[in-house]
């Protein structure tokens, strides 16, 4: 980061659709749920909307090919200034660090970030979508497909540190349970240790109830510069930081038991939020947890916790939604649901309502003053990051 | 499975505002929802590139191929026409061992659609000897018996050396599928 902007820029409101398996509602149906109770929320109208940021993941999930521009009417996005952010599952955090480059710039006052995403039309399975993410000539005659990627990398992220699954499962247990309390859940439940065991190894060492699931849904923020916010919000939630690094695509190259790109797009995001002591400064994360190692991998890689122990902060209730550092307290993407790119988005939603101490049944305690929000995605080699805080 | 229901969800949590959408069971997934089924005619025809063509020659000769950056040093695998780091051509070819050590594997059940396998398929990153460490590419591991995770993981773990097992010579297309798998190496060789 060559110098920190200058100018300031909150989140004034937040919108959600229901999250689902199967929705009736189109893709640009969702959008429209969540977009407008996210202009609604913010006592905006969509005219006063400079410009929109939409983001949404692989087009093969709907089969409309540059369905970006598709679901254009859905996001508010019609006769404006309209991006498309897309970098696969890290897509929903980068739509917001897309719309805080637009505001922060000076160039628009009120932006709208929707996220979006509807899985469920990708037949017999979404996966297929991402049969093609492989190098068409050294990788794909070897017949991957996407769970390959995960069960490698929770493998190395285990056998480097010594943890074993157990530890791993507890993270689908506390994120289905924190979803009870969700309105929007998908997959909420009050699980064990042992249930999650139980169900079927997918691809060792993945059970299936450590792997997020297909998700329609949709989700929305609206963004304002400081002189805006401080008109229309009596409680803006800022953007203090944002962050975002991409590795390698010769991912066998890579160090799979540690993700460098989450901490360099964090220490982007930390420096420009004057943070040099995360986990004092840290209250609440909402990691990216599509699967369970996940959280705790993209924990360490936010230097939220030592490399191969979050596990254990996990044990000792470190990530309770009563603990010293709530994550995903919203029930992220293994309890609320895995829409992709309206998943990251999602998380922000949460960091606002929790920020503001209007997150109900969910409201961690201590009025937490700042939080941070990350996804992943591409080839497993993309950090996005965002700080929200109420200063 | 959401019920079938119209109902907006409203509790104790932010949005205040009800969450609306309609969520569809499964049967009215497949009976009620339009579908129309598209196989899509795309065929590719995908060039290899400068690096990975001499690096499939290697592998119907037998041999894995890797480059070397004469910037930062590092030999890799699979090769390519530049470092990625130093932007620089990478053009100093060495042949790497056919030897290699597990980075990680895993044990699939399943196929992408989620169909079960009987025979579980064992992907794994290898790291090939004589490159920079934590070097490597996907592959798949053979030669092991039995497909429980228990008799899998009994024969086979993180840093345990393998080595190829290619196809013959004559049946070589100048593919990653020359070399059918690696499987582990064994202390004292029966042959």
């Amino acid at each position: 980061m060559k110098r920190k902007p200058r100018r300031k820029v909150a989140v004034i409101g937040a919108g959600l659709s229901l999250f689902m398996r199967r929705a009736l509602e189109t893709g640009k149906e969702l959008s429209y749920y969540a977009a407008s109770q996210a202009l609604e929320t913010a006592g905006v109208r969509l005219k006063d909307i400079q410009a929109v940021v939409m983001a949404t993941a692989p087009d093969a999930f709907d089969g409309v090919h540059m369905k970006g521009d598709w679901l254009l009417d859905g996001a508010g996005g019609v006769r404006k200034p309209y991006t498309r952010a897309y970098v696969g599952g890290g897509s929903g955090v980068f739509s917001i660090i897309s719309g805080w480059t637009l505001v922060a710039s000076g160039l628009f006052d009120l932006v709208l970030v929707v996220g979006e995403e509807k899985m469920s039309s990708c037949q017999p399975h979404p996966q297929g979508a991402f049969l093609t993410i492989f190098d068409h000539t050294i990788e794909r005659p070897l017949g991957p497909n996407l769970l390959w990627i995960f069960s490698l990398e929770q493998h190395r992220y285990m056998s480097s540190y010594g943890i074993r699954n157990e530890d791993i499962a507890l993270v689908s247990v506390k994120n289905k349970r924190n979803a009870l309390n969700h309105p929007a859940a998908q997959v909420a439940a009050n699980l064990s240790v042992k249930d999650v065991l139980a169900s079927d190894v997918v691809a060792w060492p993945v059970h299936r109830l450590m792997v997020s699931p297909v998700s329609d849904g949709a989700a929305a923020i609206v963004l304002a510069a400081e002189h805006v916010a401080r008109r229309l919000s009596e409680k803006p939630v800022w953007v203090q930081g944002v962050g975002w690094s991409l590795d390698t695509s010769y991912w066998g190259n890579r160090d799979l038991a540690y993700p460098r790109y989450v901490e360099r797009a964090a220490r982007m995001a930390y420096g420009m939020a004057g943070i040099s002591e995360p986990r004092k400064e840290i209250h609440i994360a909402e990691p990216y947890d599509p699967f369970a190692y996940k959280e705790l991998h993209h924990l360490e890689g936010l230097l939220l916790a030592d490399r191969g122990k979050a596990p254990d902060d996990l044990a000792r209730g470190r990530f309770d939604r009563t603990g010293e550092l709530p994550t995903c307290p919203s029930g992220g993407l293994m309890g609320v649901g895995n829409p992709i790119a309206a998943a990251g988005v999602m998380k922000v939603c949460e960091l606002f309502w929790q920020l503001r101490g209007e997150a109900g049944a969910r409201q961690i305690p201590g009025n937490p003053e700042r939080g941070v929000a990350q996804a992943w995605g591409d080839l497993m080699q993309i950090g996005t990051v965002a700080v929200l805080g109420v200063h | 499975m959401a019920k079938p229901a119209r109902a907006v969800r409203k509790m104790d949590a932010p949005p205040w505002l009800a969450l609306r959408g309609s969520p569809l069971s499964d049967d009215e997934f497949h009976g009620k929802v339009s579908t129309t089924s598209w196989i899509p005619r795309l065929e590719y025809g995908w060039d290899a590139g400068i690096a990975i063509s001499r690096f499939l020659e290697g592998l119907k000769a037998g041999k894995i191929l890797g480059v070397r950056c004469r910037v930062c040093g590092r030999t890799v695998t699979p090769p390519r026409a530049f470092c990625e780091l130093d932007f620089r051509p990478m053009d100093d070819w060495v042949e790497l061992a056919d030897t290699a050590t597990i980075n990680t594997y895993s044990i699939c059940y399943v196929t992408w659609d989620l169909k079960p396998l009987r025979k579980p398929q064992i992907p794994a990153v290898v790291e090939i000897d004589g490159t920079t460490p934590r070097v490597g590419f996907l592959h798949l591991i053979g030669g092991v018996n039995g497909s429980s995770v228990e008799a899998i993981r009994k024969q086979l773990r993180v840093g345990m050396p393998v080595r190829a097992v290619w196809k013959k010579p004559h049946q070589r297309a100048g593919a990653i599928t020359d070399i059918l798998y690696f499987e582990p190496v064994k202390r004292h060789p029966e042959r």
